[in-house]
């Protein structure tokens, strides 16, 4: 079936135009495969048994009658699966079932292996587990203070870790500050609910190779965790990424199903596919951890700031996962998108009864932005300066490093104040709207792409091959994980545009561990940066290859050459080659590949992309988390309704204006900033994991409201394009850093309606309307 | 459990099936006919993704049994195309960005043929209303929304006469 001709006109460049995602076409028929959709023959329904206690040792399991069940072809404990793994080096503190002991409703404790799915839950039914429970701990802060019963023996007072970071002299800059607030912050438990459950198939070939079909956002990592578990050679592990039915970092690390999946498949020597319920993939959850937030920052009469300091609190569950880097990351972009020259943070990543907390798109970011940017806002109005201006005098003066050692080259986000002040009528409006109607704004940024790997190494962070056959077809092998955001077709265009070919003249296999070279996974947004300098370079150097071949053929030297349209070649064309001196085309681009393939079957070439030693940060414990080759700006500008009667609040309408450096592809640039302003608007007023004693008490999107199309408001995205200087073609991330600003301009356009500040997360209508009764009566007295 | 022989008409074809009276038909779809475009996103009845069309009219088939759908006319995603000619909503969906990861696309797809069938022009208001039990993770439904505009706009194109009178919901394939 043939695609739609993407809207490019011939002879434009496909940088900057609005290409249709590469696999579209395979979606919207229905023939594209996810993860559960594939099927082999002899496959068996894998099933997990989960702990319905929050914190208890495992006394004995006894699995002699579900052994025995007919249709039953496997089940394994923690007895067959010791070897402890975890995202992290410094957190494998996971095994794929219970070794001991259970630390959350839902923690793994068996699986099973059967013909049909009735089969497979009959045997989890007769598995008998003795249970002695203990002690459980929900709230973060009463656990910090725990002295027995730990969750981890080795994690005195539950803490997972703690950081104390101090940049210029706090002490200095409160001294010099006018005036000084302090609030408390509060941000419930959110997750990623991503649309396709979880799914993985695992086979066993007769040799003893394992191929796995996986839900996964990191196949690499994948590929790593299930050799080291199951003590197989990495050569002998595939991980092959199907479709992705969104993941939002909700499968960025490894998920107890996957390895579960290949465990089973090797006791029951036939293939094992699980796929997650809802209510499990809820309890699988990774999301967003619950963050309190302490923040106090100083600042002169005229709005300079001139400290901050906060500690932070995260309810990281039971289980380290991304947790180290999480709380990193709260600390490490508290102060980095402002000109603040003295910053304090003291971080706490604390372990719960619940299921392990992650990464949800905007990594540890996002609760601390919406303190940070609330707590201006504060400042803004008590000192009577507009919120706009406030911003643009603590604005950074890039090229500059920041206290805590990030280097920013290009900074996008004064252009975006302004763009959405422009577009909202913002001066016509703050302050102005009558009583329950309010407009608010705020900034948020996030890295293109983590600089340093989580597993230190000294291999590329993205490899990309490029072969040409002798039909002028370009073939792509990336291990890039496209999972909804595009990256297949950002890197397709990219390649296009360096070799002056049409875009559907060129393909891409992406993300099978076996046939892909290494890219380290789609996290921190990493993707288009790192994967699309590693396709560019690899284009780059197929195009010198052709120019040099067709050279000797012409016997000009290849300088004088150029592939005509081409990024930076002048009039576009079809790759043909031009000499300079006339413009003229002297050989077409089929004849100089077959020339430059000397003989082989195709044009080979690869290119890598590695960050640059100086963006990788500084030298103190935790400067690894925050670095990146360049950072994206966001500023947003809410709009809202509020009935003072019910609190109910309707959002109008938001302007969200991104720095993404270049739209390499503006429709899917405008869909990811939609998405994350979407996604923050449901964490501002609806979106909570509610919890009681470890029990979820919303584990389904019945409950665990998500918002439909007739709560979601016109979002208006505005491109802003900084031109990173070493983003591809100028480009940085466009998939996450909207998030954060959401929250906070909501927050302050609620404000602006009806007079009161909400700290904590999500505003619901209750809370508003107690604020509202609050205020009146502090008033009336 | 006693297994029952069916028929079900599934996008213009028959298919007899020996199933037990409690399948779904999502499971049927999925795993008995390989019609694997349904996607099941959740375990209640939340999410849409897994909507079919029955005698044209858009229902969950998590929530019915195989063995019942027998005089219907069913269609799932694999049918909304006419040979290698993509549907006006799907070509809809490909340019304006309405795909993103692609797991609500079949449901969301076939809930906005139905409304197009009855309603070739509907307000923006009226899109979103129809597709209200459809849930999307990835868009916030902006893209969506463009999505089906475009197709209505491509419709209009295809089928350049002047106002029509609603068109009854159609089938695809026979009846």
């Amino acid at each position: 079936m043939s695609a739609p001709p993407p809207d490019v006109k011939p002879g434009s460049s496909p940088i900057g135009a609005r290409v249709p995602m590469v696999d579209s076409v395979d979606k919207v028929t229905g023939t594209g495969k996810y993860a559960d959709d594939l099927a082999l023959p002899g496959m068996m329904v894998g099933k997990i048994l989960h702990s319905p206690h929050p914190h208890a040792r495992i006394r004995s399991i006894d699995t002699s009658q579900a052994e025995r069940l007919a249709g039953v072809h496997a089940v394994v404990t923690g007895r067959e699966t010791p070897v402890k793994y975890g995202i992290l080096p410094v957190g494998h503190d996971e095994t794929i079932f219970a070794v001991d002991k259970v630390r959350y409703i839902g923690d793994n404790v068996a699986g099973v292996a059967a013909e049909s799915e009735a089969i497979a839950d009959e045997a989890l039914r007769l598995i008998k587990v003795d249970y002695e429970p203990l002690a459980a701990y929900f709230d973060p802060e009463a656990s910090m203070r725990a002295e027995q019963n730990l969750i981890h023996d080795n994690k005195p007072h539950n803490m997972e870790k703690e950081y104390h970071h101090h940049f210029g002299n706090v002490e200095k800059g409160f001294a010099e500050a006018d005036y000084i607030r302090e609030d408390r912050f509060d941000c419930a438990e959110v997750t990623h609910a991503a649309l396709e459950p979880h799914s993985t198939l695992a086979s066993f070939a007769p040799d003893g190779a394992l191929t796995v079909w996986s839900s996964t956002q990191v196949p690499y990592y994948l590929m790593k965790t299930l050799a080291a578990t199951l003590q197989m050679q990495e050569e002998r592990v595939r991980v092959v990424k199907p479709l992705v039915g969104g993941g939002f970092g909700g499968k960025s690390e490894v998920i107890p199903l996957e390895l579960a999946a290949a465990v089973l498949a090797r006791q029951a020597k036939r293939p094992v596919k699980i796929t997650y319920t809802r209510e499990e993939v809820f309890y699988a959850h990774r999301g967003r951890p619950r963050q309190i937030v302490e923040l106090r920052t100083g600042a002169t009469r005229d709005g300079k700031l001139t400290a901050v300091e906060a500690r932070i609190i995260q309810d990281g569950g039971a289980y380290c996962g991304y947790g180290v880097v999480t709380i990193l990351y709260s600390g490490q972009l508290l102060n980095a998108m402002y000109d603040i020259p003295n910053v304090k943070f003291d971080g706490y990543r604390v372990l719960t009864n619940k299921p392990a907390c992650g990464a949800m798109r905007g990594h540890g970011t996002v609760n601390t932005r919406f303190a940070f940017e609330q707590q201006l806002n504060r400042f803004a109005a008590v000192l009577g300066i507009d919120p706009v201006e406030i911003r643009r005098r603590n604005l950074l003066k890039p090229p500059c490093m920041t206290p805590n050692n990030l280097r920013v080259l290009s900074y996008g986000y004064p252009e975006c104040i302004e763009k959405v002040a422009e577009a909202s009528g913002w001066k016509a409006k703050y302050g102005k709207l009558p009583y329950g109607k309010g407009i608010g704004i705020a900034g948020s940024h996030y890295v293109s792409g983590a600089a340093n790997p989580i597993i230190r190494s000294p291999i590329p962070q993205s490899t990309v091959k490029l072969s040409i056959d002798g039909e002028s077809i370009v073939t792509i092998l990336s291990g890039a994980s496209e999972i909804g955001q595009g990256s297949d077709t950002v890197q397709v265009q990219i390649v296009a545009a360096e070799l002056g070919v049409p875009v559907d003249q060129v393909k891409i296999v992406a993300a099978d561990t076996a046939r892909t070279p290494v890219d380290l996974g789609s996290y921190s947004s990493r993707v288009t940066f790192m994967a699309g300098n590693a396709a560019r370079e690899a284009a780059r150097e197929a195009k010198r290859k052709i120019l040099s071949a067709a050279a000797a053929k012409l016997g000009v030297s290849p300088e004088a050459l150029a592939l005509l349209g081409a990024a930076s070649a002048g009039p576009p064309n079809d790759g043909s080659i031009t000499g300079p001196a006339t413009g003229q085309i002297t050989l077409d681009f089929a004849e100089a590949v077959r020339l430059a393939m000397n003989g082989a079957e195709a044009l080979t070439a690869v290119g890598t992309y590695t960050t640059p030693e100086e963006a990788t940060g500084g030298k103190f414990k935790g400067a690894g988390v925050g670095p990146s080759p360049a950072y994206s700006y966001s500023a947003q500008v809410a709009e809202v309704t509020v009935d003072p009667e019910t609190g109910q609040v309707t959002v109008d309408r938001i302007i969200a204006a991104h720095d993404c450096g270049k739209a390499i592809n503006p429709m899917t640039v405008e869909g990811q900033v939609e998405g994350s302003v979407w996604m923050g608007l449901g964490q501002a007023v609806q979106e909570e994991m509610l919890w009681e004693n470890g029990r979820l008490m919303n584990p389904c999107l019945l409950e665990y409201r998500t918002a439909s199309t007739l709560e979601s408001p016109p979002i208006e995205p505005i491109l802003v394009e900084s031109n990173d200087p070493e983003g591809p073609f100028g480009a940085k991330e466009a998939g996450e850093g909207s998030l954060a600003a959401t929250i906070p301009a909501v927050a302050h356009a609620i404000y602006d309606a009806v007079g009161v500040w909400i700290d904590t997360l999500p505003i619901t209508p209750e809370k508003i309307l107690k604020a509202i009764e609050a205020k009146r009566q502090a008033e009336s007295t | 459990m006693h297994k029952e022989q069916i028929t079900l008409r599934i996008n213009g074809r028959s298919h007899e099936l020996t199933v037990e009276p409690n399948r779904l038909l999502l499971d049927v779809l999925r795993q008995d006919l390989g019609l694997t475009g349904t996607k099941r996103g959740c375990d209640d009845s939340s999410c849409g993704a897994c909507t079919v069309l029955i005698d044209g009219s858009p229902q969950m088939s998590c929530l019915m049994l195989a063995v019942s759908y027998q005089d219907c006319g069913i269609t799932t995603i694999e049918g909304v195309a006419d040979g290698s000619a993509l549907d006006p909503l799907q070509r809809g969906f490909t340019v304006e960005g309405g795909a993103q990861c692609g797991f609500c696309t079949p449901g969301m797809i076939l809930t906005a043929k139905h409304l197009l069938a009855r309603n070739p022009n509907p307000t923006d208001q009226e899109i979103n209303d129809a597709l209200s039990g459809n849930l999307c993770r990835c868009t916030g439904y902006t893209q969506i929304l463009a999505s089906v505009r475009k197709a209505i706009e491509l419709q209009r194109e295809r089928q350049p006469a002047g106002p029509k009178d609603p068109v009854e919901p159609q089938e695809v394939g026979s009846r």
